[in-house]
Order: structure tokens, then sequence, then C-alpha cells
């Protein structure tokens, strides 16, 4: 069974007889017992994977005149739509045909580091990076908003924000069949 | 067979569990965040956590002094007067879904009850003075009195709700002026 032996143990030279010792040996088994016991009630009740917060920094409303013209080359403008894909276009909306593009890896991350560089290259400094354009379409998933803002955030784009979409966005969005 | 070893891995990881884990709340609407790759962590304290999903809207706040200052304060604007054992029943209540005109019966229900009590939500329309305006606004004004600190403030969304439900929050809390907040998620590798 379940022990602990402190006892010193081995046989004594001389063959004198001792009195016994009384035995030291615990049985552990009603204490290992309990211990599972207790660490199945705190992995069943407990929870380890803890939430984590994304800052979140909308464009104070209130604050009309203080908008900073920037330029349209270095504005890179992405539309979600439904079925979990989004368009992006850079400068304004409708003179260069937008692009569907899917998430992930292969997807919009790759675009927006490619045409990040892009434009720090075609630029003069210090000035000169891209400013991403969020604009999420009523039929946009609130699952889909947070990849966006994950994927820009991963890009390292420096400047981004989220924007109420245009109705001649709608139609663009329309017309390749996510809305 | 010698069990010590064994005893000792077993109350290792017991000391382990019961250090590192927090218990679990149980949320009264239940929501699927969505995932994202940021590591920094929701904040324990001073925190309002606004949860959305299903169409509805439940508000929450932490710390039980802020919640029976806020009670107070909820009832002098909207003319319930709440009682001291009420404000005592409600500071333990982490997320609710009710109107000022039903939260009297539901701070009234044993923890039970309220579990199956049908909770609507907190009505958010586009006025300025709608009841979830008011608690935020309140709730601001309550910790920034008591804490002398800017509540901040979760958005707790469905990952799988259409935007507008998430826009309809931010509107309410821009309308007062609270530009930065925090979305919560959960983690996933890049």
């Amino acid at each position: 069974m379940a022990e602990l032996d402190t006892s010193g143990g081995g046989k004594h030279k001389g063959g004198k007889i001792r009195s016994k010792k009384a035995s030291t040996r615990i049985d552990l088994t009603a204490m290992v017992d309990l211990a599972f016991l207790l660490i199945t009630f705190f992995i069943m009740t407990t929870t380890l994977a803890k939430p984590k917060a994304m800052d979140m920094v909308m464009p104070d409303k209130s604050k009309k005149d203080v908008q900073l013209p920037v330029p349209e080359s270095r504005t890179m403008t992405v539309l979600l739509g439904s079925k979990n894909k989004m368009e992006w276009y850079i400068g304004a909306p409708g003179k260069s045909a937008p692009t569907v593009d899917n998430f992930g890896k292969d997807g919009i991350r790759k675009t927006l580091i490619e045409q990040n560089k892009k434009i720090e290259e075609t630029h003069q400094g210090p000035d000169n990076y891209m400013i991403v354009l969020v604009k999420p379409s009523d039929k946009s998933t609130y699952k889909d908003f947070v990849n966006m803002l994950d994927e820009i955030n991963i890009a390292g784009i420096k400047s981004m924000g989220v924007v109420d979409i245009l109705p001649i966005e709608v139609d663009l969005l329309k017309k390749d069949g996510l809305y | 067979m010698d069990m010590t070893a064994m005893c000792d891995v077993a109350f290792l990881l017991l000391t382990f569990f019961i250090l590192t884990a927090k218990l679990r709340t149980e949320d009264p609407l239940h929501v699927d965040i969505p995932a994202s790759t940021v590591s920094q962590v929701v904040p324990d304290d001073n925190l309002s956590t606004l949860t959305v999903g299903q169409g509805k809207i439940f508000f929450g706040i932490e710390g039980t002094d802020i919640r029976k200052a806020l009670l107070e304060e909820m009832g002098k604007q909207y003319k319930i007067p709440f009682s001291a054992e009420e404000e005592q029943r409600f500071s333990v209540i982490p997320t609710f879904g009710v109107s000022m005109n039903q939260l009297k019966q539901y701070i009234s229900l044993d923890e039970e009850q309220r579990k199956t009590f049908p909770q609507a939500g907190i009505q958010a329309d586009s006025t300025a003075t709608n009841e979830l305006a008011t608690w935020i606004y309140q709730a601001r004004l309550v910790t920034r009195n008591l804490k002398n600190q800017e509540l901040r403030v979760a958005i707790k969304g469905n990952a799988k709700d259409e935007y507008p439900a998430y826009k309809k929050v931010v509107d309410v809390l821009q309308r007062q002026g609270v530009n930065k907040f925090i979305l919560i998620t959960s983690l996933k590798g890049k």
C-alpha cells in the first residue's frame, strides 16, 4: 500500500535484540485521493484562458475642424462585406476597381504589407506611411471587424481609422456580390 | 506502492490551480467572442463590460462599492427609491439586462430565479438619454467620485452578429465622448 517509509531499516551487526520501534509509515492513499479530487474541482470550475483586451480608439465626432488633409495616394480603404470577404482600393472611391480579398496569411495580411511597402517606396519621408480606412458594411460580421483590426495590428500599420461606409462603396460591394 | 511522489505532484498541481485560476462567472447572456492575436489582458478593476449578443445589450460593472453607489444614483435619476438592502443585493449582480422598471423585481429574486428571469436587455435607442447611456454616464460619474479614475468600458460582442449591433453600442459611447474603449477577444495564434 501507499506508505511513507522513514525507518532506518537494515540489519544491525551484533545480533542484539532491540525493542521494536513504532512504525513511522503513513498511509497516503486517502491524501492523494483528496488532492486529486480538489484538482478536478478546480479544473472544472475555473477558467485559465483569460480574455484579452484589444484597445480601440474611434475618431472624435465632436471635433470636426481638426482633421488633417490626407493624400489620396497614401490611403487604402478596406470595405468589409458579407461571406467573410472584403475588398480594398487605394485612393478615392470609384476611381480604381476594388480588389476582392480574403482573410488570413495569404489574403489581406500580405496585401497590407505589400501595399505599405510600395507606398513607402514611392513617397517622400518622413510622412510616407500608409493610412488604412476600415469601412464595415451592415452585412459584415463583428468577427470580420475584429479580424481586420487584428490584421492591421500584425502588419504594423501606423495609422488607421474606422469610418462609416458611403453609399457609393455599398454599390461596389453589391457589384461583387458581397452585400 | 509508494505514493509519496504522486502525492507531491498532486499537491503541486493543486497549488498551481488555486493560485492561477479565476473562478468562472456565469454569463447570463452567452456570447461567442472573436479571437485576436493581442496579448494584453483585460483589467480586473475599474471596468464596465457591455455584452452584446442576440440583439440584446447587457450591462455589467466591477466592484461592489461602485455597484451600490451606481444603483443609488440611478434611483435618483429615474425617481425609483432603492433601499439599503436592495443596494446590497444589487452589489453582487455582475451583469444584468433588465429595464429600470423591472429592476426592483429582478433584484428581489434569488440567484436561481434570476437565471430563468426573461431579461430583454437594456434599451439603447438613438436618443441621448436612453437607459444604456444613462447607466454608462452614471457609472463614469460614480467611478470618478469614488476612485478618482476614468471608467474603462469594454465591449464583449458576439462574433457572428452583424456589425450594426456593435455599432449601436459604439454610437451610445461616442455620443457621451467615450472614444477609447476595449474589445474583449480570446487568444489565437498568428
